[in-house]
């Protein structure tokens, strides 16, 4: 809501700048977005009396006026607005003014014509166009008659007040109109004020011979119409127009400007409706019947809902209860007489009306937050005063009430002690019984307890903590001291799966992958990929907000994937990832699913980047495996770790992709994602690898433990050895080991050859092994020993061809 | 001519030809043919069974003196040669250090993750536990244990992934608070916990929102917690995350599960206070949420509000990210751009 500094200074007496007055408010109450004056960067723009229009000879919607702008000689200015007539006062930017988004304007010649500046529309002097009066929109405005050629325009547009836009929390409903903001004020600047009681004067006949109002008191708790005869429609004094459009409203017609001026200055929603298209003298407020329609103020149809709140005559729906009124009983130039309602409707209602027809209106806005429900009376009587004031209406006598329900106000208790032990302050009873006092609640004192009455119109007050907030913000949150918890202390420490959660992190990091944070929402496709528990279901979003993430994620894969493309497609052709997070597997018959912490990471291209001295090495299986290897030793499961060749996953090749298992358990995979996969991608060649990380963290560890270094020379051996294809090494390496003697330190594979040099079917493998006797130096003869029983036994066993 | 003379003569010789001597192997020459067996100091000292017997240990003295001086100087020559041949070595060997190391594979952190590792670190300093809930969350936790009914017009705020009608994508990381409040035994201390995790929003992404995004939210419950202990706990986490010279300043504000609620703004780092464009001139940049624990949520969560309170705050790495690099687009942190991620590497 944007609120009138000058309108404000009326009512306090306020010694600060408007900008000073909005920074405080934003410190005290509620966030301001903007304080804006907007005569700030217009200049030169004056009053001129239209003394001649003529044709311009070379155009067809072209004018030639002279027109006194206070000057001795009047000024010819070129204007091609239809509107612009003899007589008239205008809004002249002379020449060297600037007007809206910082234009100049310069003496200039329009179609040969010379032209002494321009005569401007609201628009061009900054007004958005919403709050222009119809009439005006389309061509330039015309001033009151009485306006002083040559004077500045500012004043008499209501341009030099500066407007602070209010950007009202949900509770703070009371904020939204001048009163409310007044009674904060007076709390903030701790002086009093004093707001204005209206007084209606009666002439007519008695209301209830003329209307009568049936209101389901569920939907509508208050309702009240007034009745007022004779009325003649016309625009607004400018006054009240000022008021309307520096609040962003548009001046429409004395009778439609006074409701929603009653609006601003007392948050309280009114709707004037044109009596005489009633149909009867009854009016009902109801919800709406299966099938009934209503068209609304701005000329849209509604099909309504049977929540939705109507107004109703005895035939239709003529108004979508506080949220907009109907066409049917508008107020028109010919309206005669106006019923004026002022009511209080159920907010949620509201709300529900205001989403379901995309009608948030300044009133749907006042009654979702709930409006005074103590001010009803007091708006209505304000607005139908000024309705023979402004409009010659005889009000009739007395006010039509459907329902009359007032809450009671708030009684909350409170203790000094309790305030100062939540807010770590010091402060005294008269501190704290005067900051709830120049609010306006009523404070009763007992030694240290406090019984406070909260006035209706603050219905975001019910328990003591809401008190406790009133006084810290009027007391002010920079005065509060600054100091920690104290108390008992609490150990902080992370868990062993936290601490295994960052070892990981730094393990792979180490080991040179970059960490991702890929979207957990994809696709269903991309759900479903690199499926490591297969009887799972996917988990959709009822209502997703793109296609892309509109299911939860069972794999890490396709996020790394997804993310390699994103980097592909930028021309990074290299990329080393890791993700650790959550995969969503959920049971058949289950809302939930489970959520499983999952390590997995992806390389493409080069791990190690080219340079000078390095040669250019694509990344490879070997390459990933070495990773996986590494960063599950830092983790020291228990037990030891397998690779076992997986055929099976579609979306892997199958021949270079291996199940890993940890004492036999299996833990995920590794290897190349399937060519057809990654050109789907549109990627490289690239190798993934994807862990139960809670398995990883559930299982037993190993801890680090201290091994002697033997003092003893080892001695190596190495053995080459031709094998058949199908021959692994982990089965040439199980078999020395095995084999090996009590002196075996190691094996180490340090060549493997399939080139032409060895016969079809074959392979070449070449191992060094180290023996060493850890309390005495190894003798030679033994390690021969050793070794020709090892070698015999890989002819025997693996038929091995020694070389 | 005396021995005497001779000896001098010979030194004289000898160290001028040391000294002329090119390489090591004149060097060695010069020492075998004056040092040697056959050398002319051997020589001279045979040459001393004919002199006085007086004599004979002053011409000794100084025989031994001269061979000293000689075999001194060879072997100061010959140092001085090797060096030289060292030198020369050396100086073949040079390389152009401006040439680039040898690149290695080395991965960072996700500049997320610093910044929530460095505030686990914070918290965990203080005594606080981290606990982390899960990102698919029943209704009950995210909302109605938070003060947030389901007809509360606070919901509109939070646009929600829904999974069923019950079931949904946590929109923040509270959810764990309510769980932990629920089995928190306070006879055993008072709770002390961060929150940090992923949570989802009903948002379209843009460069300034994501549907995916991080929070940290902390909640401290005990006998004695005070406002101002929020808000000397804010100015600790303001001044690790960004420095000692920011300031802390409160607003208030509106959270259905905070009450009194506010809002903290740090001085501004782009302009220190002054007023820029990044602080719209006010030298003040809004970072979180906080309030003292709503009555209503530590009642539902089985705790007596009467006897215990305490504050909880809530903060977006996102935001902090951005904030503090500059980042002007947040699907930069999800789209996982290698020369995105690369870009912050400090380390401690
Ligand atoms: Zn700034």
């Amino acid at each position: 809501m944007k609120i009138s500094y000058n309108w404000i200074k009326e009512y306090l007496n306020l010694d600060v700048s408007a900008v000073d007055l909005a920074e405080k408010i934003e410190r005290t109450s509620v966030e301001v977005d903007s304080v804006v004056t907007p005569s700030d960067g217009l200049k030169k723009i004056v009053v001129g009396h239209v003394l001649s229009v003529k044709a311009h000879p070379d155009s067809d919607h072209l004018h030639i006026c002279e027109i006194d702008v206070g000057d001795d000689a009047p000024s010819q200015i070129v204007c091609g607005a239809p509107n612009i007539a003899e007589g008239q006062n205008v809004i002249v930017a002379l020449p060297g003014s600037r007007i809206a988004d910082n234009v100049k304007i310069k003496r200039s010649k329009m179609r040969g014509v010379e032209s002494d500046g321009m005569v401007c529309a609201l628009q061009e002097i900054g007004f958005p166009e919403e709050v222009v009066p119809k009439d005006y929109v389309d061509g330039i405005y015309v001033l009151p008659a009485d306006a002083q050629p040559g004077a500045p325009v500012f004043d008499l547009l209501g341009m030099n007040d500066s407007l602070i836009d209010l950007d009202v929390t949900p509770n703070r409903g009371d904020m939204l109109s001048l009163n409310g903001t007044l009674r904060d004020l007076a709390a903030i600047y701790d002086q009093p004020v004093t707001l204005d009681t209206p007084h209606v004067t009666e002439a007519g006949d008695a209301i209830d011979t003329q209307l009568s109002l049936h209101v389901d008191d569920s939907l509508s708790p208050q309702y009240r119409m007034r009745l007022v005869r004779d009325i003649k429609i016309a625009p607004s004094p400018m006054w009240l127009q000022i008021h309307l459009w520096n609040a962003g409203l548009r001046p429409i017609n004395n009778v439609v400007d006074i409701t929603n001026y009653i609006m601003l200055k007392y948050g309280q929603p009114l709707h004037a409706f044109d009596y005489g298209k009633f149909s009867g003298q009854d009016v009902y407020v109801r919800t709406a019947q299966a099938g009934e329609t209503l068209t609304t103020l701005d000329e849209n149809d509604h099909e309504l809902d049977p929540s939705d709140i109507v107004i109703a005559d005895s035939q239709a729906p003529i108004a979508l209860a506080g949220v907009m009124g109907g066409l049917s009983t508008a107020i028109s130039d010919q309206t005669v007489t106006v019923a004026i309602e002022a009511a209080v409707f159920e907010h949620d209602h509201i709300r529900k009306a205001a989403q379901r027809h995309h009608l948030h209106t300044d009133a749907s806005q006042r009654f979702e937050r709930g409006v005074n429900q103590a001010g009803v009376q007091d708006a209505l009587d304000a607005a139908a005063q000024m309705l023979t004031e402004l409009a010659a209406g005889t009000v009739q006598t007395g006010t039509a009430v459907g329902s009359n329900h007032q809450p009671e106000p708030a009684v909350i208790p409170l203790t000094l002690t309790h305030v100062n032990a939540v807010l770590g302050t010091e402060l005294t009873m008269d501190q704290v019984s005067h900051i709830l006092e120049t609010l306006g609640f009523t404070v009763k004192v007992t030694g240290d307890d406090l019984t406070v009455t909260v006035p209706i119109r603050r219905n975001d007050i019910h328990i003591p903590a809401d008190l406790l907030e009133e006084i810290a913000r009027i007391y002010g949150y920079d005065n509060l001291p600054v100091t920690l918890p104290t108390g008992r202390m609490t150990q902080g420490r992370l868990t062993p799966a936290q601490r295994l959660m960052r070892a990981t992190r730094k393990s792979l990091e180490g080991l040179g992958l970059n960490q991702a944070i890929s979207y957990a929402l994809t696709t269903e496709d991309k759900a479903k990929m690199f499926l490591t528990h297969p009887d799972s279901q996917v988990t959709k979003l009822a209502w997703p907000m793109s296609v892309d993430h509109a299911v939860l994620r069972m794999n890490m894969v396709t996020g790394l994937l997804d993310d390699i493309a994103y980097n592909t497609a930028r021309k990074v052709k290299d990329v080393a990832l890791y993700e650790q997070g959550r995969v969503f597997y959920r049971q058949d018959g289950q809302d939930r699913p489970a959520e499983e912490e999952h390590i997995a990471g992806a390389i493409t291209g080069q791990l190690v980047p080219a340079a000078w001295n390095q040669p250019a090495q694509d990344v490879d299986f070997y390459q990933l495996k070495g990773i996986v290897a590494a960063y599950l030793q830092d983790m020291a499961v228990k037990g030891d770790v397998t690779y076992e060749p997986n055929t099976e996953m579609p979306e892997m090749h199958p021949g270079r992709t291996a199940d890993i298992l940890i004492h036999g358990h299996k833990i995920g995979f590794m290897g190349q994602v399937h060519p057809t996969i990654a050109k789907r991608f549109k990627i490289g060649a690239t190798y993934v690898f994807d862990l139960n990380l809670q398995a990883i963290i559930d299982m037993p560890k190993q801890e680090n433990q201290y091994d002697v270094i033997s003092r003893y020379p080892a001695i190596t051996r190495d053995i080459a050895m031709l094998v058949d294809d199908a021959v692994t090494n982990d089965q040439v390496v199980a078999l020395i080991e095995r084999r090996g003697g009590a002196y075996l330190q190691s094996v180490k594979l340090f060549d493997v050859y399939d080139g032409v040099k060895v016969p079809k079917g074959k392979k070449s493998l070449a191992y060094t092994l180290t023996y060493q006797d850890k309390h005495a130096t190894l003798v030679d003869d033994a390690v021969t020993q050793a070794f020709e029983k090892v070698t015999k036994r890989l002819q025997d066993e693996l038929g091995a061809e020694i070389r | 001519m005396s021995l005497k003379d001779k000896l001098t003569e010979l030194r004289q010789k000898g160290l001028t030809d040391i000294q002329q001597s090119g390489d090591l192997k004149d060097v060695n020459q010069i020492r075998v043919s004056l040092l040697g067996k056959k050398g002319p100091i051997t020589e001279v000292l045979r040459g001393m069974r004919d002199l006085d017997a007086s004599e004979r240990p002053k011409v000794g003295a100084f025989a031994n003196e001269v061979r000293d001086d000689l075999t001194n100087a060879l072997a100061k020559r010959r140092e001085e040669l090797e060096n030289a041949v060292l030198n020369a070595r050396l100086a073949k060997e040079t390389l152009d250090v401006t040439l680039p190391g040898t690149p290695v594979a080395k991965g960072e952190p996700h500049v997320i993750q610093q910044i929530i590792d460095q505030i686990e670190d914070l918290f965990l300093g203080m005594g606080y536990q981290v606990l982390s809930g899960p990102e698919v969350e029943e209704d009950k936790y995210n909302f109605e244990m938070m003060n947030l009914p389901k007809n509360h017009p606070a919901r509109d705020m939070q646009d929600t992934f829904y999974i069923t009608k019950e079931i949904l994508m946590r929109t923040q990381t509270s959810p764990m608070q309510a769980r932990t409040l629920e089995k928190h035994d306070f006879s055993q201390g008072p709770l002390k916990m961060i929150s940090p995790g992923v949570v989802y929003r009903r948002d379209t992404d843009d460069p300034t929102h994501s549907h995916q995004f991080h929070q940290v939210e902390g909640l401290v419950i005990d006998k004695h917690v005070t406002m101002a202990d929020l808000k000397g706990t804010l100015q600790v986490l303001a001044h690790e995350l960004f420095g000692d010279k920011f300031d802390v300043r409160l607003r208030p504000s509106y959270f259905p599960f905070t009450e009194p609620s506010v809002e903290a703004d740090i001085t501004c780092f782009n302009c220190g206070g002054k007023g820029c464009n990044v602080c719209k001139n006010t030298g003040w940049i809004e970072v979180l949420g906080a309030g003292m624990v709503h009555p209503n949520v530590l009642k539902m969560a089985g705790v007596d509000p009467d006897v215990y309170g305490g504050f909880a705050f809530g903060v977006g790495p996102d935001r902090f990210a951005m904030l503090k690099y500059g980042v002007d687009d947040i699907r930069n942190f999800y789209l996982n751009d290698v020369r995105f991620l690369t870009q912050f590497t400090k380390k401690g």
